[in-house]
Formats: structure tokens, sequence, C-alpha cells
């Protein structure tokens, strides 16, 4: 079918370049399907989906709830608050359980990274890596790429900064995975702090936010925990907000066209001005409309066409 | 059984007496009784090893056999049977069972059920901290009479080096070894692997390499302080060995070991194996900058022994996400091997000199009997076949433990034969 030679999708680190344009190319052609009158195809009937989700999550969570039914797919979603997790069960005796009904495939949000390495380990179903500690977010990633891609007609060549807590931030890594992959030219600010060692190899560091943004074709700016300050991570959210976040003067350092992108929840004020979150080059609503049409290519490709993947 | 052994034929290589020849090894009433050339002994049992390697009996320094209270994981009948089927004459058992082995009456317990079910030697290693708290002394000259050798909290570090201070003056009264797992907890609180790229790009908390180094530089000073002798556990940072090192060529008195998977492996492994939970050890698998500092440390003389910290767990300790996981992996069964085949077949160090890390090093930290075959020391003899061909299976091992990075190493040269006080305790050869 699709030449996707891939069975889970753990991150973007093990994809190669064609394999997101496929993906992108995907989520464009089905996006459309998003603003028929009758929103459904029967891409996945007969397929089960389970949302296996260790995190909270609002959007990623409905995002793919909504991907699913659009395509058809039979999917319920659980939650460990409402589940056997407390009551003790391990997440492998979780997922054999459920898979002991039949499903093709999970979503699965865990806050240890490589959890859903481990599902795929040991589980027959595909799963979709939708969250793994600080480690991936792929489709998270995917969606940024395609909302970029559809602003600015490309993602060679672009240059694009990321700024604030790389350190415990999977969208980051994945972002960097994908980007670089794609040929953009990223740059990675934040304090010294939440920089994780290593990551100059693949693209660089600085700590100077005005330094980050001039030129940028796009900003994407990253959530700071409020529990950073107990970590002795940072002083005070005044300074960091003074240092590293994004304000409308800093913005004009940018191209005149840049996009402004946050993956959220936002923390106004703190990473992000109001007026620039809510400002006209900002595309964080883009964002998350294509995160349905990124979800539903992910979930097409990865279980749709020959129907593979069991 | 015969009380008089003859290994008839075999390569001697016992570096405490720098031999290296083709004799024979008499063993007799649970000593050494002749070394040398066409020994003659009627009336003795006669096992052919030409084109074996006879050794002194290897020592274990660093050991994890779970019992008291760890029986799940391993036992004293299972993991002596590890050690002997490993090449391993004598074990040194760590002391954080449970309960904790800080009073007289659980050494006795250990030796009295070592004697009845073990089949090597086992050395109990004392707590250096009563209840492995790290706040009052453990009361060493008692447990010292009931048969401990050392002592150590390992599985966690001496935090307060007020506490270890006091523990070093106070062992000096009774000659006494400590040794320490170096870690400086506040580096490396929730932290589950090395600190470096990898854990970057695998989204794991990290502990750096700095969280030892700093604890042994610490730990350094405070034997120059007090006098103490002190030994370090598994090595596994580049810091870490050129500290030791210049401590010992200022005339410290210090030991140290290394592990063979911190000499073997590195982070790399964790995510070349996706998060395998077989590579989740403490101190994590270093970066390959430090492996090849430890096996620098192991040719100039910086690193004393090879040790394994066997430390077994249950498939559930280990099947659940990386995170969660138990920290640690087993070695009886696999360290001698493994050194005969990447060390010694790689030519990073001589037969000799691996056969030192193993048997005179080891005696030497403790002061134990044994490590050499001097006639009149223990009858603890280790035989080898450089040839022998074998893959590791976790399911053949004798341990409980099934969790190694090595399974399915396929590697060349085995322990063939474990003799301890005159007796076989273990063979893999034809009769």
């Amino acid at each position: 079918m699709s030449g996707f030679p891939h069975r889970h999708l753990l991150g973007i680190e093990p994809l190669e370049p064609s394999d997101i344009e496929t993906l992108l190319d995907t989520a464009d052609g089905l996006k459309e399907v998003l603003d028929r009158p009758i929103k459904k195809v029967p891409a996945l009937r007969g397929k089960t989906v389970v949302n296996l989700f260790y995190e909270p999550s609002t959007r990623t969570r409905s995002s793919f709830e909504i991907a699913e039914k659009v395509l058809s797919a039979d999917s319920l979603s659980i939650a460990t608050a409402a589940s056997s997790v407390t009551k003790g069960e391990t997440l492998l005796d979780t997922a054999k359980n459920l898979e002991a009904m039949n499903p093709d495939m999970f979503v699965v949000r865990h806050s240890a990274a490589g959890a859903p390495h481990f599902l795929a380990r040991h589980c027959r179903s595909a799963i979709i890596n939708a969250g793994d500690g600080a480690h991936e977010h792929p489709t998270q990633a995917l969606l940024d790429a395609l909302t970029l891609r559809q602003r600015k007609g490309r993602l060679k060549g672009l240059r694009v900064a990321i700024v604030g807590d790389i350190l415990h931030s999977r969208v980051a890594r994945s972002n960097v995975w994908l980007l670089t992959k794609m040929g953009a030219e990223v740059v990675l600010c934040g304090p010294p702090t939440l920089i994780p060692p290593g990551i100059e190899a693949l693209c660089p560091v600085t700590y100077r936010i005005d330094e980050a943004i001039e030129g940028a074709d796009a900003v994407m700016m990253l959530r700071i925990q409020l529990e950073r300050m107990s970590g002795g991570f940072l002083p005070s959210l005044r300074e960091y907000f003074q240092r590293f976040g994004l304000d409308e003067a800093r913005v004009r350092r940018a191209k005149k066209d840049v996009v402004i992108l946050h993956p959220g929840p936002m923390n106004r004020g703190v990473e992000i001005a109001s007026e620039v979150a809510d400002g006209p080059y900002s595309v964080i609503l883009d964002q998350v409309t294509n995160g349905v049409a990124v979800r539903m290519a992910v979930l097409y490709l990865l279980l749709g066409g020959s129907g593979g993947t069991a | 059984m015969s009380a008089r052994l003859l290994l008839k034929g075999g390569r001697v290589v016992d570096p405490s007496r720098h031999v290296d020849d083709t004799q024979d090894v008499l063993l007799e009433n649970g000593a050494v009784a002749e070394v040398g050339g066409r020994v003659a002994a009627r009336g003795a049992e006669v096992v052919d090893v030409k084109g074996l390697v006879v050794c002194p009996g290897f020592i274990d320094l660093h050991a994890h056999l779970r019992e008291p209270g760890g029986e799940d994981k391993e036992t004293i009948a299972t993991g002596t049977r590890a050690a002997a089927a490993g090449g391993f004459t004598a074990v040194c058992a760590m002391a954080n069972t449970e309960p904790v082995n800080d009073q007289a009456g659980i050494t006795r317990a250990i030796l009295e059920r070592a004697r009845a079910e073990g089949v090597v030697r086992v050395y109990p290693v004392g707590a250096i901290t009563r209840g492995l708290s790290g706040v009052e002394l453990a009361e060493y000259a008692d447990l010292k009479e009931a048969g401990c050798v050392g002592f150590s909290d390992d599985g966690r570090p001496v935090a307060d080096a007020r506490v270890l201070r006091r523990a070093l003056e106070y062992a000096k009264a009774f000659g006494l070894t400590l040794i320490d797992h170096c870690e400086e907890p506040s580096l490396s609180e929730n932290a589950v692997m090395n600190e470096g790229p990898v854990s970057t790009w695998l989204g794991l908390r990290g502990m750096p390499a700095a969280a030892e180094t700093i604890a042994v530089e610490r730990d350094l000073r405070l034997a120059e302080l007090t006098g103490g002798r002190l030994h370090l556990a598994h090595i596994s940072a580049a810091g870490s060995a050129d500290a030791i090192r210049r401590a010992k060529a200022a005339g410290l008195r210090v030991t140290a070991e290394v592990t063979p998977h911190h000499l073997l492996l590195t982070d790399q492994t964790v995510r070349d194996s996706q998060y395998d939970t077989a590579t989740k050890v403490n101190p994590p698998l270093r970066a390959d900058a430090d492996r090849q500092a430890l096996l620098a440390g192991l040719r100039d003389g910086t690193i004393d022994a090879i040790a394994t910290d066997h430390a077994p767990h249950t498939v559930d300790d280990k099947k659940v996400e990386f995170d969660r996981a138990a920290f640690g992996v087993v070695g009886l069964e696999t360290a001698v091997a493994l050194c005969l085949d990447r060390l010694v077949g790689a030519r990073v160090v001589d037969l000799p000199r691996l056969v030192a890390l193993f048997s005179s090093g080891p005696a030497r930290v403790f002061g134990l009997p044994g490590g050499t075959l001097a006639p009149g020391s223990p009858a603890d003899v280790t035989v080898l076949d450089l040839q022998k061909k074998r893959t590791v299976d976790p399911e053949r091992f004798f341990s409980k433990g099934r969790s190694t990075p090595f399974a399915g190493w396929s590697l060349k040269g085995w322990p063939v034969m474990t003799v301890v006080g005159g007796r076989v305790a273990w063979r893999d050869l034809k009769a």
C-alpha cells in the first residue's frame, strides 16, 4: 500500500526522511475529510484501537480519539486513575489483559521513557508512542512539521528556534530529530540548567533568546513547569520570563513572516506573553487542528490499506 | 572422594609466585601439598588437565547472595553453585540482606547456611552502619570474630563524611577494611543511567560520572586523614581511576575493583538494546572514555581486582519499565569467560595478569587465605579451558537471576573445574 515500512511509531529518530514525507503527505490528504459535512471515512472499519494513557492529557488524547472516530476505528480510552493500575497492576499485565481482547493497536502515553518500546517488545499489537517521559512525542513533531510546511511551503532550510525547558521536553527531542532530518536549521535556547548534555551534537545551543530568534522563520516555545523552581533549575518565573520569555519586542527580531508555535498547555506570562500567543503570527490553534490530521495519517499508515499489522 | 587429588600436566599460572609453567599440583587434606614437574602421588585421584590452565582459586570480592531475606532472588545454595560454575572458589557476600548483616548472630547464621548448603567458600561482609542507615556504626569487632572479612553498606554509599571518617578510624583497631560504594546521592537522585548524550536522547534521567568521582575523592581524603584501610567497589568512571592512581602513587593504602560489565559495555548499550533493563546497573554503564580508562587501570595496577557485583533479581523486578526496574545483573557465571575472551583473547591483559585480578589481587584486599598455590595454602583451584567455546544462555544458569546484558554472547575460554578445599565443587570435564 503506502510504502510505510514500520510496524510501530515509537519515535522520530528511527524514521527516514522519506517516511516523514509520507506521513506528512498522507496527513495533508486526509485533512480534507475534517472539512466535510460528514466527517467519516471507512478506512479503519473493523479495527480496534486502545488509547492507554498513564499521564493526564487533554489535547493529545482527544486528538487521537477524534482521528480514530473519523477513520471509523472502534476505540476505547483508558486513563490510569480509573483503571486497575490503581490496584497495583503492572503496565505489562494491563496491556496483556487488554490484548486478550484482540485490539489491533495501542496508543500509549507514559511517564517512563521507553515504556512504548517495552510494550512493543512484549505485545503483538502495533504501538504508537503518544509521549514517553522525556524521550519522544513523535505525533507532536509531525503536527508541528505539517503546520510549518503549510505556512512556509517547505521544511528544508527553515531556521527554527526551540526555546525553553529542553531537558525535560520530549517535544523538543522529537522536533530536533524531525527538523534536522528534513534539512531545517534548528537552534535551541534555554538556561543551561535546562539544556541536556550532548544535544549540541545535533544542533547549536545558545543561552541568549535574542540570538536564537534572530532571523528565525519559526519559534517554538516550550512550557515551563512550575515545579522547576523547587528542583533548583530556576530562581524565579519572573527572571525566566525576562530572560527567556517571548514578548512582542523579541518577536520583531525574527523574520517578518515568522510563525510562533507552542505544543501547549501554555503558561501565559511565563514562557510566552499573551499578545504573542494570541498575535497574528501565532499558529498554535492550527497546530491543534493539524494534530488530528497527523494522527489520522499515522493510524492509517500503520493499520490501514492491506490491513498489515496484526 | 579421595583426600588426595592430583591435577596432572596442566599449565600452572600462579601470579603470586610468578609461575607460568607445566606442572602437577597435588592437593592433600584441604591444602596444597606440592606443585612441581612430575609429582608422584600414589593413591591420589588423578585428573588429567593437559591442555588446561590451573590457577589459584578465584575469589569474587563482591556478590549479593540475597540470603537471608531475598530467597526469591537467590540463596546461598544457588549463588554458590553459580559461583562454582563460574570458576569461583570463594565469594564475599554483601551485607544488604534482610535483616542486614550488622550483628554477629546474622553472620553466624549465614556461615552456618553456607556450611550446610554452599559449595564454595562464603566470606560474609558486615555492614558499616547498623541497618545500612548511614548513621550508627555496626559492631565491627563482634562481626569480625563471627567471620566477617570486610565491611560495606554496598547498595548505598556512606553519604555522611563524618560517619565514614569514624568508621575508618574505628576499624583500624581491628585491622579491618571498609568498602565504599562511591556515589554522591544528591547528584544521582532518581537517576537510572549514566548522564551524557545517550541519556539525553533516551530521555532517561542520568547520574553524572562526577557523582562517583566526587565520592571517590572524598573517600581518599578520609583514608589519608584516618590512615584507615579503604577498598573502593565497582569503579566505573575515568576520573575515579585517575584519583585512585594518584592516591596509590602518594602511598595511600587503598584498593579498587571493577566489574566485567563496566569493562566491556558502555551506556550506548542501553540505547542499542532499546531500554533493555538488563543494562540497568548501579553504578551505570558509562561512556567509552570511562571504559578505556578502566582498561588502562587494569593494566597499570590501579585496579586490584575484577569483581562481579553479582546482583540477582526476579523476573518481575526486571520485566517492567526501565525507570521502575531494579538495578543489577548477575555475573558469577559469565565474569571469567567474558574476561578470558574479551580481555585476554583481545590482548588487553595477559593471562597471568587476569589470573592475578581474580586471585591474588582480591585475596590481598581483605587478607584472605588463598589466591595462591603456595604449598600449605588452601586447596582451592580454578581450572580453565582456553579453547572451549560456549554461548551465554541464562536459562542454563545455576543462579536464580536471569538478567544479564551478555545473553547470547559467544565466548572462547571457560572455567571447567572448580576445586574447593581439595574437593571438586563443579566440573565440566570428561572424566
